[in-house]
């Protein structure tokens, strides 16, 4: 541990992010022509391993083996099927211009990166919406059933940040139709014998040889066996650490432990402080409370969001007549109304709740209200369009949302920030690859609905078996096995980890110290922060981890199931994660996306960016023994120039 | 929102592996409120539990929203409990009246052996997908999105097929422990697609051939699977799945 966490030194920038030459529309097609293959007969020779089986995962995983390599794939779930991009509701983003409204891949590259707040590398995200009208015609050839006209041709919808339609979906599960055609590609390999698939194990460990990534060492957890293994190149698909806050929408088990232990064994860490929280999330009913529930952004077309215009107000919603009703969003921000963006939507509601005039028994909550929009359209056409989400609703919190307004707050939802990664999707540590929401690249500093999917289905199918095969080319590897030392060091350092982890025998539980560490990180690090929250909270983590390491309580043993030992180690890293996300949102001294400073805000309350200082991305390396480094990559903006971005 | 507290006697089958033979122990649940989910008051059980020293309750779950198909056991003899079209997670404690005792047991079925207490292998239902499960397209070998028109009608309902989470309720429902339901869901999600015809029969034949060699067994159309279907998958799916068979068989 260091003296003094609050301080980084700042090391070498980054100057090679392998961004090929040439105009934005062409560096990928000529790139591709460029990078080196492998010629087939000599594929079977080589492995790759995958860490994750989610949108990004499970697509590299089949399309690598599709090609011939052999692929090792891990999950911690029971299935590949399980991954969290299964609870994606709203859709997938594609400039395929069905709607004849305008759109085209610049457009859908200018609106990402002005979308991201301009904070990420445009000609990754140039390539990202180059690729996705190849993503919807593979997914349409796996059979996933996309909504549709009755003309049979494929259906469009709106989603926040853009002016045009461009989003596919498949009703509110998206994210589970796209999975399953990914999750089935994969199934068809594993069938094929090119993929060899490893459930049940929890990736704990990279195994780095000569500066180069060759392995990893995983806990198989029904036997708690530690095992490892070798390969020529390792991709991490594990997705985002929104659960450092405890209450998320992400699942139970997701988690920062297989990027932590990569960052610890030499990968950067970018831009972890751009969390995004999504305005539109059921409220927090008690402290029994494990995880939060997303109702869709699709709600806001009808829904009018509202609060009490004065404070303290303890009537029922039906109660309080109109003129006595503050509908903010369509006050502060008139030409967009209940649809802003999220971020701002989200600190709007949380600044109407710091005034006390929040609603329900914790006063943490907003009306989203479609009183106006049943007299004007009917019951039956609002029940057509959100139905299923006004169940959902109701099952929650028992009250019928046709007939009171619904209760919404803003929850941690999604992560920008991840993994560094070149133009290839590979980490500093040579042969690492990350994708999805693992690495950083795409979304800046705020990613705009459905392009979640869009990005892991791209990373997966159509990028990283290019640049895979490119480094497999290139890199002469001597094969090895897993004798080394390097993979005995990896085993031994895992196991004394959960030794010392059972060894604790504390009073407390993981749970505990989870929801303890949720709570500092939400109110110091959480919609807006400020240096002096974020000072406290780099004071309050390593006194909650120091606590942790004293007194957490893990019932059961090392060497069979034992689900409260996966989840404090979980934990453990998280306690580690949280510092460095307060730290990067502490140097970076200005507001951008999901990144709120409250110090640096418009006069009229706006994020207020600071290109001249803050133009960059934050690659934090890690030191075992004193504060992180900061290597900084210059955004160079050669097409979409930075503007302020206003919704008034 | 009512926060009025409740009790329940929770009998609970605790099976230390799939090779123990297992039995019912009895909690007792205080002070649950009727807004907490049911896994919710399992994890307040569960911390009592480990602070008394004492092995917690295994359960799986994850998303906690109905859609990973991770959790699932039965309560009182139901899968997935009282509330229908709702996978575990989203069952909350209103549904139970103070007092109440709630029996829970693992998804029972020989294809499903007991990892422990409430959880249960169902790698089975991914080695069905594998046999047959997929359309077999190469990652850049799609043609263009729109060139194939597919009805609006066929969609939607290849939708409704293809919502199956992949849970294994309809299985631990049924008194044959059969795995046609899941079986059938895919078949017919996969046919009603144009892109899915090419390898129907195929399909149809590895996959129920599979079903049978893992250990589940025959429809003898009860409907058991269809009533606890968390996402209320019809039973005419397993007609469709029939047909399919049927027909495929005739062309060999």
């Amino acid at each position: 541990m260091s003296d003094d966490k609050s301080t980084f030194s700042v090391g070498e920038p980054i100057v090679n992010s392998a961004v090929p030459d040439g105009g934005i529309q062409d560096k990928w097609e000529q790139h591709k022509f460029d990078m080196k293959l492998v010629n087939p007969a000599n594929r079977r020779k080589m492995k790759v391993i995958c860490v994750g089986t989610g949108l990004a995962g499970a697509s590299a995983a089949a399309s690598l083996g599709e090609l011939g390599y052999h692929v090792q794939n891990f999950c911690y779930q029971d299935s590949p099927r399980r991954a969290h991009s299964i609870a994606a509701q709203g859709g997938i983003n594609a400039a395929k211009n069905y709607s004849n409204d305008g759109d085209s891949i610049y457009r859908l590259f200018y609106d990402t990166v002005k979308g991201g707040d301009y904070r990420s590398r445009e000609a990754n995200v140039y390539r990202l919406a180059q690729v996705a009208n190849n993503i919807i015609d593979q997914c349409v050839a796996q059979g996933v059933p996309f909504a549709r006209e009755y003309s049979g041709l494929l259906d469009n919808r709106s989603f926040g940040g853009a002016q045009v339609s461009r989003t596919f979906y498949a009703r509110g599960q998206t994210g589970q139709q796209l999975l399953l055609g990914a999750y089935q590609a994969l199934m068809r390999q594993v069938e094929a014998g090119t993929v060899e698939m490893f459930t049940r194990r929890e990736m704990l460990d990279v195994v780095v040889v000569d500066g180069v990534a060759r392995g990893i060492t995983v806990r198989n957890l029904l036997t708690g066996e530690i095992e490892k293994y070798s390969a020529d190149a390792v991709i991490l698909a594990s997705g985002g650490y929104g659960n450092v806050y405890y209450l998320s929408t992400n699942a139970k088990n997701s988690n920062v432990t297989a990027a932590w232990r990569a960052h610890k064994r030499g990968a950067y860490f970018a831009n972890p402080c751009y969390t995004q929280i999504h305005p539109t999330c059921i409220p927090v009913s008690g402290d029994h409370q494990s995880k939060l529930t997303l109702m869709s952004e699709s709600l806001r077309n009808d829904g009018r969001v509202w609060v009490p215009l004065r404070a303290d107000d303890n009537r029922p919603p039906n109660q309080i007549p109109h003129e006595e009703r503050d509908y903010y969003l369509e006050r502060r921000y008139p030409a967009f109304g209940n649809l802003v963006p999220r971020d701002v939507a989200s600190r709007a509601a949380k600044a109407v709740c710091d005034e006390g005039r929040g609603v329900g028994a914790t006063k943490l909550a907003v009306y989203l209200d479609f009183a106006d929009a049943i007299k004007r359209l009917g019951k039956d056409t609002i029940a057509a369009r959100y139905g299923n989400l006004f169940d959902m609703y109701a099952r929650i919190t028992d009250e019928n949302p046709y007939e009171t307004p619904m209760r919404i707050f803003p929850a941690v939802h999604y992560t920008m920030g991840g993994l560094w990664v070149d133009y290839h999707l590979m980490s500093n540590v040579p042969g690492l690859f990350v994708l999805g929401e693992a690495n950083f690249s795409d979304h800046g500093a705020n990613r705009l609905g459905a392009s979640a999917l869009m990005q892991g289905l791209a990373d997966g199918y159509f990028v990283a078996p290019y640049t895979v095969s490119n480094y497999l080319a290139q890199s002469k590897l001597t094969p090895i096995g897993t004798d080394g030392p390097e993979f005995d060091e990896s085993v031994k350092t895992v196991q004394d980890r959960i030794s010392q982890l059972l060894n604790v025998k504390g009073k407390r539980t993981a749970m505990e110290f989870h929801r303890a560490l949720g709570h500092i990180m939400w109110e110091n690090v959480g919609m807006g922060r400020t240096a002096e929250s974020l000072k406290r909270a780099l004071e309050e983590i390593p006194r909650l981890r120091e606590e942790f390491w004293q007194d957490v309580l893990i019932p059961g043993e090392a060497n069979n199931l034992n689900q409260n030992l996966e989840y404090a180690g979980r934990v453990a890293d998280f306690l580690e994660f949280a510092e460095l996300l307060a730290l990067d949102a502490l140097h970076r001294e200005e507001s951008c996306g999901g990144h709120f400073r409250e110090e640096y805000q418009t006069p009229d309350g706006e994020a207020a960016r600071d290109d001249e200082h803050f133009s960059y991305v934050a690659a934090w390396e890690f030191q075992p023994d004193s504060s992180p480094v900061l290597h900084q990559e210059k955004l160079e903006f050669d097409y979409v120039k930075p503007t302020q971005r206003s919704y008034k | 929102m009512s926060s009025t507290s409740r009790t329940f006697k929770l009998r609970v089958w605790r099976q230390n592996g799939p090779n123990d033979k297992g039995h019912f122990e009895d909690y007792v649940a205080k002070d649950m409120t009727p807004d907490m989910s049911f896994l919710e008051m399992l994890d307040v059980v569960n911390e009592d539990l480990i602070h008394q020293g004492k092995d917690p309750i295994t359960f799986e779950h994850d998303c906690r929203e109905g859609i990973c198909g991770s959790c699932g056991f039965m309560v009182n003899g139901l899968a997935h409990g009282p509330d229908p079209g709702a996978t575990i997670c989203q069952v909350h404690m209103r549904h139970f009246a103070d007092g109440a005792t709630i029996v829970m047991e693992p998804f029972r079925a020989k294809a499903f052996p007991v990892v422990k207490d409430l959880m249960v292998d169902r790698s089975a239902f991914d080695h069905i997908i594998s046999a047959g499960g997929y359309i077999s397209v190469k990652t850049g070998a799609a043609t263009e999105a729109n060139i194939i028109p597919i009805p609006k009608e066929d969609a939607d309902q290849a939708f409704d097929s293809a919502a199956c989470i992949g849970c294994g309720a309809c299985v631990a429902q049924c008194k044959n422990a059969s795995a046609a339901l899941f079986t059938g869901a895919k078949i017919t999600h996969l046919t009603l697609t144009p892109q899915g015809q090419v390898e129907r029969g195929e399909r149809a034949l590895a996959m129920t051939i599979k079903a049978d060699e893992e250990g589940f067994g025959s429809c003898s159309n009860e409907g058991e699977c269809e009533a606890v279907c968390p996402k209320e998958i019809s039973i005419r799916n397993i007609a469709f799945m029939n047909k399919e068979v049927a027909k495929a068989v005739l062309q060999k």
